[in-house]
């Protein structure tokens, strides 16, 4: 197994773009990461493309062949892969481009991310995310994705002292990130108020704890890590790959507070990395609500169970904290177009690594990257060393 | 100079509170509220149409000022909810008004913008003299589906414009539009009630198309928001308009008087024009006052209007029909079920 380098990151804008179609972003996306790792597209061996939902956002289906197309790797015939596992579809991408370079297989891998998701009416879209539960015995019932995630959180109140107000601790400190993200879709600060003030969605998650429909696409390009200096002074090392599995539908898990996969797929990264949570100087976790990032800190193994809530008040997770959460925005701020966030969070923490941040730079050499598919069915975790 | 001869407005009496409506879908009647800064809206009665808002509107514009309804060479009326699929509600204005045979006479659709179209056609109509008064009206019974969001602030009333050259009550100085295709909100042929792009009616509809017609006029009379007392938009809700008269420069005060939607709701073709009306209602000689419609699917027209002292005359009595103001006092409430027996939506047999 070879080592395993990031040399380029790109990233649209994520918001609404309503003038732009989803081979636009996606091209938009990869033509930023050529041009940040210094290459031309004739040198790409391959694609893995993280998207969920084409064939319902967009009604295209056949991602991988379209993207190399539009990319204009057509006639080069390059390998191009579609990679779906829900919201985790993105890091999942990253992974499969991880697990080609470190084999041998190939050498110079762009993965990438892209969601289209404003092309239909919120309606249609939050059944098109409800496919990532269990569509039989979830969906039917009536479950969206809000009234998952409210059921853990009730679950989760029920156990562990978490108060409301340090569940929207949670949404205040990532706009606060995003406000300094020039990518975010979000860049307003907001308080506690905003969010206890906010539209009831699934009780107890108001409009200010969930993400937001998003359309964005991000990519990167990874390479051997014995030739990323042919590309760049600042390669980025990837020291973990973890992917993990867990039952689909809540109601069949151990216990519904807990993500086993996220805690399955951190204890692998940290074993391959021979790392330990004290070693990693920012996480990029997965806040598709603000419950997921209270669950993702502590099944991750930040703090203990119940302590993430109290944390975040205290503000242990900004910027400036003892272990910096979400420095994007995470999807509550930057946005969440669900294809592309998983490698939207690798680009944010090469970013981090290389101190390219600007305004909400911290001070990191080691940064952790946690994607969840539906309710942590799939979890996808990295670990990243400057 | 071309210009407003007079105009008239009619709102029907009854009303239903958004809570109500709210109450009955389950939603958050606060929320709602303030999301949209509507609290009610017009509903019309069993008998009451498109067709009998625009003739009622008309004839206020006539009890306000004396004209030759035999002069009156066009009319024009905008909806979204004419009677007929086939057949002029313009007829039956033209009818009611003494204003046959000797017209011509159309119906307009332009979502929520066509009977500020039908204002423009007027306008070439008398300003190339082949016409000496043309009446152009926006009016609707506008549809709302039942539960969707539109329905919160589908009302239902309309104005009429009697256009004509010299002594006008206020002076056109100018109008542009700003059109393009965008499907932001629709109704196909043999639907009952339209659909639209929900957060797509926003930035790419009506913000895009109110800013690039008001732009438009701004450059081409040399303005800006300053130059005018009065301010008018399209007000699908409260927080449209003012948010874009925020873009655009204008303060509250501007648009205060025109600001007719929280206790109306959205007329769809009658809003922007019964905001103008709103606001000639209070407006004084040499007062200036820009207007700026919004269509979906999608385009903007907007005017530059001067009133003139004849606002003042004894030409024009403006308290010979009610001021909108007075249209929306002492309304008749109505609980969610009448209001579903008034807008016909409790299907008794099929």
């Amino acid at each position: 197994m070879r080592d395993v380098a990031v040399i380029g990151v790109g990233c649209t804008e994520f918001g609404e773009h309503w003038s732009t179609s989803f081979r636009d972003l996606f091209v938009t996306a990869g033509a930023l990461a050529l041009e940040d790792a210094g290459i031309s597209g004739e040198k790409i061996d391959a694609l893995y493309v993280g998207n969920m939902s084409a064939g319902r956002f967009v009604e295209q289906e056949h991602i991988g062949a379209l993207i190399a197309d539009y990319a204009g790797l057509a006639s080069n015939h390059v390998p191009s892969t579609r990679v779906e596992a829900a919201c985790a579809s993105g890091g999942l991408a990253f992974r499969q481009a991880v697990i080609s370079v470190a084999s041998g297989m190939e050498d110079i891998v762009v993965a990438a991310g892209v969601e289209k998701m404003t092309d239909v009416g919120t309606g249609a879209s939050v059944d098109m995310l409800a496919s990532a539960a269990d569509r039989e015995w979830e969906g039917f019932a009536g479950a969206t994705f809000p009234g998952l995630y409210a059921m853990i959180a009730n679950d989760y109140m029920h156990r562990y002292p978490l108060t409301r107000e340090q569940l929207a601790a949670v949404a205040v400190k990532n706009h606060e990130n995003g406000a300094k993200n020039p990518i975010a879709q979000f860049r307003n600060r907001i308080t506690i108020d905003t969010v206890l003030s906010s539209s009831m969605v699934a009780d107890p998650l108001r409009l200010f704890d969930c993400s937001p429909i998003t359309d964005g696409a991000a990519a990167v390009v990874v390479v051997p890590l014995e030739r990323a200096r042919e590309f760049t002074d600042s390669p980025v090392r990837v020291l973990a790959s973890a992917q993990a599995s867990d039952t689909i539908a809540l109601h069949d898990r151990r216990d519904i507070s807990t993500l086993d996969a996220t805690v399955a797929a951190g204890k692998r990264a940290f074993a391959q990395a021979g790392l330990a949570q004290k070693d990693i100087d920012l996480v990029e976790v997965h806040d598709c609500f603000t419950i997921a990032e209270i669950c993702a800190i502590e099944d991750l193994g930040f703090c203990k169970k119940g302590e993430a809530g109290r944390l975040t008040a205290e503000g242990a997770t900004a910027l400036n904290g003892d272990i910096p959460v979400n420095t994007s925005g995470g999807l509550k701020a930057c946005g969440h177009p669900v294809g592309a966030t998983g490698i939207k969070q690798i680009c944010e923490v090469v970013t981090q690594l290389r101190g390219d941040a600007g305004a909400r730079q911290v001070d990191a050499e080691i940064g952790m990257t946690h994607n969840v598919g539906g309710t942590g069915a799939t979890v996808v975790v990295h670990i990243l060393g400057a | 100079m071309v210009g407003i001869y007079s105009y008239g407005v009619y709102i029907p009496r009854y009303r239903i509170k958004v809570p109500e409506i709210a109450r009955v879908w389950g939603a958050n009647a606060d929320d709602i509220t303030r999301g949209l800064g509507v609290f009610e809206k017009s509903v019309p009665d069993l008998d009451e149409d498109t067709a009998t808002i625009a003739v009622e509107a008309a004839r206020a514009a006539l009890r306000r000022r004396k004209i030759d309804t035999g002069a009156i060479g066009a009319v024009y009326v905008g909806s979204e909810s004419h009677p007929y699929a086939v057949k002029p509600t313009a007829c039956t204005v033209g009818e009611a008004i003494g204003a046959t045979p000797n017209m011509t006479a159309a119906d307009y659709e332009f979502a929520c913008k066509a009977g500020t179209a039908g204002l423009q056609t007027c306008m070439g109509l008398v300003r190339s003299k082949m016409i000496p008064f043309g009446i152009a009206i926006g009016a609707d019974v506008a549809q709302g589906a039942p539960g969707d969001a539109l329905e919160y602030t589908a009302a239902a009333g309309g104005a009429a414009f009697v256009v004509g050259e010299g002594e006008t009550i206020a002076d056109i100085n100018r109008t542009c539009s700003f059109t393009t295709d965008t499907p932001d909100f629709w109704r196909r042929e043999g639907q009952s009630y339209p659909r639209h792009g929900g957060r797509f009616t926003g930035d790419p509809g009506y913000f895009k198309h109110v800013q690039g017609a008001a732009r438009l006029m701004f450059d081409a009379m040399g303005t800006g928001p300053k130059d005018y007392d009065y301010a008018v938009f399209h007000q699908p809700n409260a927080k449209f308009p003012q948010r874009v008269a925020k873009m655009l420069g204008f303060t509250d005060a501007q648009i205060r008087p025109g600001l007719v939607v929280p206790k109306l709701g959205n007329t769809y073709s009658g809003s922007s024009m019964i905001g103008l009306a709103a606001t000639l209602d209070v407006a004084k000689p040499d007062e200036r006052i820009f207007v700026t419609s919004f269509g979906s699917g999608a385009g903007s027209d907007a005017f530059d209007i001067t009133v003139t002292d004849v606002i003042e005359s004894e030409a024009f009595d403006r308290a010979a029909a009610p001021a909108v103001e007075k249209l929306l006092a002492n309304p008749i409430y109505l609980d969610y079920a009448l209001y579903a027996k008034h807008k016909g939506k409790i299907v008794m047999q099929k």
